[in-house]
């Protein structure tokens, strides 16, 4: 088993990592000490069978969860000395979500949806109608604005999800299984919209099962059993 | 906290659920207008008892001649001394005094031309008008000259004015009173029903000396008898303490020993109309205690709708974590839900508050009183209870574990 090399330039950095979750007599030990990084611009595809710990991952390093033992790095921040509010913030200044069942607010227009994370930043002095406009725009659908999730497509879900991801202008972009609900063309434009991110210099993660949807990336990391069996640059 | 995101996500999400957010106020709306109305109306009730005191006047201390009860016997009023004019001017040089009137009446056949009229007719001195503070529509009080001359002249009241002289100016005209002719100099201003029930503008007033040298005459062994004095205590003295002091004084002027009883009584009678009207102020309390349960009540409905909203939002409160909000703003968009929905609930309640006692006003004949006191009151109860049984269900939603929340089905 070979790990990746940890660079110190690196945006995010996970230092000998461990997630288990105890379920009454039971152990079950989600991730078993990994230590990666990701460079900052870089697009990333995690692959791997079900139950091999990529979600648990994520939520680790979108600040979400915190891990059993090990550190995470985000941007030279050690995540175990912030407090709950610096978590907040990170998660809305640095992260952008994008989840397998979108997580729209179904009783919110397309532009409220998109708005939201813009409504808790405590940093940002732009004009937050403007920004999420232009973020939906951006993904496709400026013509939608006005619709609730009820009334677009699933693809088009996942594309205001992608908006409300981008809104704060994030850093990394956190995709778990983005087109796990999307047909195979849908999910191809979900994966142009991506891959355009990450060309603009955006680190983008993302979790996949499809070889194809990973192929846009110009790294493989596989798990199992909690532990990276293997890895695959496919820098031309 | 943002404020702006937890007032706007709090009135997003009751009105996306418009039928539950109305049923809940319901319990706050019900609530705050019975403690409205019950408040409206023992307000009311309380107003009437201080305009039935200051029209008795709420300063007053009211002295009659007689020994205080003793085991349920009165020693006989008849056998104590009466007062005199001289213990009218002896009173006259306490400080905390501002003004003794003296007053002897009697029941008289008043007779104008061919009506007659039985009616009650005091004699006083000037300060009457003061202590009773009367006021005159027209004419004159009389003066101290009369008062000393013991002219035949008289103040009439309103009723005696319409009953007699419908219409046609009283003044200067003469009436007889058992017999004697009298002058009006002034008709008074109409006072309308005493406390007791009586009318008080049913009344004759002529200088003290004329009814006893003429009308009602005089007391056997004390020619210059006053049967009752009312004397005005000064602003800025406790009536307890005045009362203390007059009798103090009135022992010496009569000059009882220390250790003889007094025989005399002096009482404020704006205490007895105190003491009568507070079995009606407990009642309006107890019955504004019982709305203010059911605003409890309503306060407890509000905050087991949260707990049910909380929870069926879990996955939202999640998602709103994710994206960045803090745990304060999560606490401020559910504390706000609840004081909002608390707070139109209020509003509305308010204004049917208002609506049930005017209809108490209406129907039942109370006296009602709507101050914008309050319906302040009644709003900052509502935006309290909100306040209050909010707080619970937001902090649970607030403290929710982020990735937890997240994957909540
Ligand atoms: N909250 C949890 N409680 C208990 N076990 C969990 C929890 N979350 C994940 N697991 C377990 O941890 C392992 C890794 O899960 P996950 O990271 O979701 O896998 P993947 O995303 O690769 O399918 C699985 O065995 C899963 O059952
Ligand atoms: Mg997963």
């Amino acid at each position: 088993m070979k790990q990746a090399p940890i660079s110190s330039d690196a945006i995010i950095r996970c230092d000998s990592v461990s997630k288990t979750y105890i379920m009454g007599e039971q152990k079950v030990h989600a991730l078993r000490d990994v230590s990666v990084a990701f460079a900052a611009g870089e697009m990333t595809a995690i692959m791997g069978p079900s139950g091999s710990g990529k979600s648990t991952l994520m939520n680790l390093i979108g600040a979400l969860d915190v891990p059993t033992s090990g550190d995470l790095y985000i941007q030279g921040r050690n995540l175990a000395k912030l407090d709950v509010d610096e978590l907040a913030d990170l998660r809305n200044e640095t992260i952008g979500f994008v989840f397998q069942q979108f997580n729209l607010l179904g009783r919110a227009t397309a532009l409220t949806n998109v708005k939201l994370p813009l409504r808790y930043s405590r940093k940002l002095d732009e004009d937050i109608d403007a920004r999420a406009v232009e973020c939906l725009q951006l993904v496709g659908l400026g013509d939608r604005m006005g619709h609730r999730p009820m009334q677009l497509s699933g693809g088009q879900q996942q594309r205001v999800a992608i908006a409300r991801a981008l809104a704060g202008r994030p850093s990394i972009i956190l995709a778990d299984e983005p087109t796990g609900a999307l047909d195979t063309q849908t999910s191809g434009e979900i994966m142009d919209l991506l891959v355009n991110l990450g060309q603009q210099g955006i680190t983008v993660i993302l979790v996949t099962h499809e070889a194809e949807v990973a192929a846009y990336a110009q790294r493989q990391i596989h798990f199992r059993d909690g532990v990276i069996e293997r890895e695959i640059r496919t820098e031309p | 906290m943002k404020f702006g995101v937890a007032i706007s996500s709090a009135l997003e999400a009751l009105i996306a659920n418009p039928l539950r957010s109305f049923l809940t106020m319901l319990g706050i709306m019900i609530g705050v207008a019975s403690v409205m109305a019950m408040m409206a109306i023992s307000e009311g009730a309380a107003r009437q008892v201080d305009e039935q005191i200051s029209a008795l006047g709420a300063s007053n201390l009211t002295l009659r001649p007689g020994a205080s009860r003793r085991g349920g016997r009165s020693s006989g009023a008849n056998s104590a001394p009466p007062f005199t004019d001289k213990t009218v001017q002896a009173l006259r040089q306490e400080p905390y005094i501002t003004a003794v009137s003296a007053r002897n009446n009697g029941g008289v056949t008043v007779i104008s031309g061919n009506d007659n009229w039985s009616t009650q007719l005091f004699g006083t001195n000037t300060d009457y008008f003061v202590t009773q503070a009367w006021k005159l529509t027209s004419g004159e009080f009389f003066s101290e000259r009369n008062l000393s001359q013991g002219a035949a002249v008289a103040v009439i009241g309103a009723t005696i004015a319409d009953t007699l002289f419908d219409g046609t100016n009283p003044l200067g005209q003469n009436i007889r009173a058992n017999n004697v002719p009298l002058r009006i100099i002034g008709v008074l201003e109409k006072k309308g029903q005493s406390g007791f029930g009586g009318d008080r503008d049913d009344v004759v007033i002529v200088p003290i000396t004329t009814a006893r040298n003429r009308i009602l005459g005089a007391h056997r062994t004390t020619p210059k008898h006053v049967n009752s004095i009312e004397v005005g205590v000064a602003d800025g003295y406790d009536m307890a303490d005045a009362q203390t002091r007059l009798e103090n004084r009135l022992r010496e002027i009569r000059k009882i020993k220390p250790t003889g009883t007094d025989n005399f009584r002096v009482f404020n009678v704006a205490d007895f109309v105190r003491a009568r009207s507070s079995t009606q102020a407990t009642m309006g309390l107890l019955l504004a205690f019982t709305a203010a349960v059911s605003l409890i009540v309503g306060g407890v409905g509000v905050m087991n709708i949260m707990l049910v909203s909380v929870t069926e939002r879990t996955k939202e409160i999640g998602l709103r974590m994710a994206i960045g909000a803090r745990k304060s703003d999560i606490l401020g968009q559910f504390l706000a839900e609840a004081i909002a929905l608390c707070f139109i609930g209020g509003l509305i309640g308010s204004g049917l508050g208002v609506g049930a006692a005017e209809l108490a006003a209406r129907m039942g004949g109370f006296p009602v009183s709507i101050s914008p006191f309050i319906a302040a009151t009644a709003l900052s109860a509502s935006v309290l209870i909100g306040l209050f049984f909010g707080y619970f269900p937001a902090r649970r939603a607030a403290n929710l574990n982020p990735i937890e929340a997240l994957r909540y089905e």
